[in-house]
């Protein structure tokens, strides 16, 4: 049986926001399956009471001395903006027109 | 062909500092060999001549001396260079000029190393051939009809094209070691935390670590003290003192190993490599017992499920950390005509910008991250990421270090593996590990097979990156290195 079908691939890629083709639908689906029915192995493992690590460094929180730095300017910061105007990002319209 | 490019990161140094050479003379060297061998290698996706020739001036004016002051190098694609274009290889990030250094580079900078470009790689390091770069493959200067490993293939490529003495990479599965083992050169993975993530664009922020690449071991130990050490801006930087690799590495180089104990994983020792792999394994080990190491099976029962384990955690982490590529901030915006709304601009610019392989990887990770799929995957992941530090730490209660091959196949021909992703996964089988456990680990060249290189990896425990280095320039000295055909 299929670990994942096209069905799920169309839906993970709608919240990956990747317009993906029909093609790469198809072709995905097949790679994701072989993929997905290797990676499952690590079910095998018995580790109920195992701790999860996120990270090989033992540390908890990191903090810095509460002090201003410099930082990029406006202009830096907005250098490489697909689009920029008065000094911000601009991004397409967010709300639908009937909204 | 310039003999100065055919010289040490080492002997440069030496030669600069007594003024017998110029850096400009050795910056110059070095572009005219990037300049005759490009066409052929494709190591690099931007050259900066100027900047790199500006930066040598400052060294021959006595602005800046130190250990590398005017060797040249070259820095991986997925590391931001202030006013240099920066793409990890991407369409989405095509001509994207960073307004900051990453800490490495500004390392780089202050120690006076001129940065000749910036190298190919597979798309946002994800790959081990460099066949998933948008921008086209780099040839392995052994057979430019093969892979020249990845992701940091360019990194590698350059330095055994000689096109640079030294060279950044950064390993997140083997991304330095697998590139270093099938081109003959040196490349190593510091403790996670010894080097900074500053700057670098983030894959797997639990496992990216950027490291050294060179032809020889000391020079590789060389680079590694230059960008090590402690990173204010890097909250999972170590705030400890960097092993000292260099004299590590020059303590190697005398061949006395006597005392040291090697453990060859059990589980490591036949599957899945070539034989001719694990012949220069097998020799390598005979020439370290004849310089007085020990050698000890030991068993890695976990490791097994490495692989596995790797391919949730990593795209699991690269699906979110992926999500800043939005047509916003950066980088490209597809298909805003006035009429799409900003969910639309944002599908169409990452199915535009992104790479077969980054799609998989963000579609994997966002699957195991699914509410009702996170436990038995990313959840079990991890660990089983647990599980494999414990190998390693009951590993090194009986060895002071682990070896094995670096990669299980030479440079496999373009084209072989890329229709089955799992196969191209397979060549980080015994590189991975070291990764999840977030310890340190080299690869050196010791030996040929059917005329390619084969790798030899060393692994030590988390912040030992010293000891690594001295098996490393041991093996070296014993076994010699080894020079590809002229291109």
């Amino acid at each position: 049986m299929a670990a994942i079908s096209r069905e799920e691939v169309a839906h993970l890629a709608r919240l990956s926001r990747l317009a993906v083709t029909e093609q790469e639908l198809d072709r995905f689906a097949g790679q994701l399956d072989v993929i997905l029915q290797s990676v499952a192995r690590v079910g095998e493992v018995a580790a109920e009471d195992i701790p999860p690590t996120s990270h090989s460094v033992p540390l908890t929180n990191v903090y810095r001395d509460d002090v201003p730095t410099p930082s990029l300017t406006q202009d830096e910061a907005l250098s490489g903006a697909p689009d920029a105007f008065e000094g911000r990002f601009r991004v397409p319209r967010i709300l639908d027109e009937e909204d | 062909m310039s003999d100065l490019t055919r010289l040490s990161a080492a002997s440069l140094s030496k030669m600069i500092s007594s003024r017998e050479l110029s850096a400009v003379e050795v910056t110059t060297a070095h572009l005219d060999r990037i300049a005759a061998v490009e066409d052929r290698v494709h190591a690099f996706l931007h050259v900066d001549a100027e900047g790199a020739l500006d930066a040598a001036r400052r060294v021959d004016a006595g602005e800046i001396t130190g250990p590398l002051a005017g060797v040249p190098i070259a820095v991986k694609d997925v590391v931001t260079t202030k006013g240099v274009p920066t793409t990890a290889a991407s369409k989405i990030l095509e001509g994207w000029k960073p307004p900051y250094d990453a800490t490495i580079v500004e390392r780089l900078k202050q120690a006076g190393m001129p940065i000749l470009g910036k190298t190919n790689m597979d798309e946002f390091a994800m790959g081990s051939s460099t066949e998933y770069s948008a921008y086209g493959a780099t040839n392995n200067p052994w057979d430019l009809g093969r892979i020249p490993g990845g992701s940091g293939g360019g990194s590698a490529a350059a330095i055994a094209a000689y096109e640079a003495p030294l060279a950044i990479g950064t390993d997140t599965g083997g991304s330095i070691r697998q590139p270093g083992a099938v081109t003959g050169t040196v490349g190593a993975k510091p403790t996670y935390g010894g080097t900074s993530r500053y700057g670098l664009i983030a894959f797997s922020s639990s496992l990216d670590t950027p490291g050294p690449c060179g032809r020889t071991v000391e020079d590789t130990a060389l680079l590694h003290a230059v960008m090590a050490g402690h990173d204010p801006r890097d909250s999972t930087s170590i705030n400890q003192p960097v092993p000292d690799v260099v004299a590590a590495a020059r303590l190697g180089k005398n061949g006395d190993l006597s005392g040291v104990k090697l453990g060859v994983v059990k589980e490591f020792a036949g599957d899945g490599s070539e034989p001719g792999v694990l012949n220069s394994f097998k020799e390598s080990l005979e020439a370290l017992v004849k310089l007085g190491a020990e050698i000890v099976e030991v068993s890695c029962p976990h490791f097994e499920y490495a692989l596995p384990a790797y391919y949730l955690i990593a795209p699991s982490e690269a699906s979110s950390n992926l999500a800043r590529f939005d047509g916003v901030r950066y980088g490209l915006r597809t298909g805003d005509d006035g009429s799409r709304s900003l969910e639309e601009v944002m599908s169409l610019t990452r199915e535009a910008g992104f790479g077969p392989e980054v799609k998989r990887r963000i579609i994997l990770g966002t699957y195991a991250l699914s509410s009702g799929y996170y436990d038995a995957y990313y959840g079990q992941a991890q660990k089983v990421r647990t599980l494999i530090t414990r190998d390693f730490q009951s590993a090194f209660e009986q060895v002071d270090v682990l070896v094995s091959p670096t990669t299980p196949f030479v440079a496999f021909p373009f084209g072989s593996r890329t229709s089955d992703p799992y196969q191209m996964y397979l060549a980080d089988l015994f590189t991975i590990p070291t990764n999840l456990y977030g310890g340190p680990a080299i690869s050196v060249p010791c030996g040929l097979s059917e005329g390619l290189p084969v790798g030899f990896q060393i692994m030590a425990p988390t912040m030992a990156d010293d000891r690594m280095y001295r098996v490393a320039a041991a093996l070296e000295s014993a076994v010699g290195s080894f020079t590809p055909p002229e291109l």
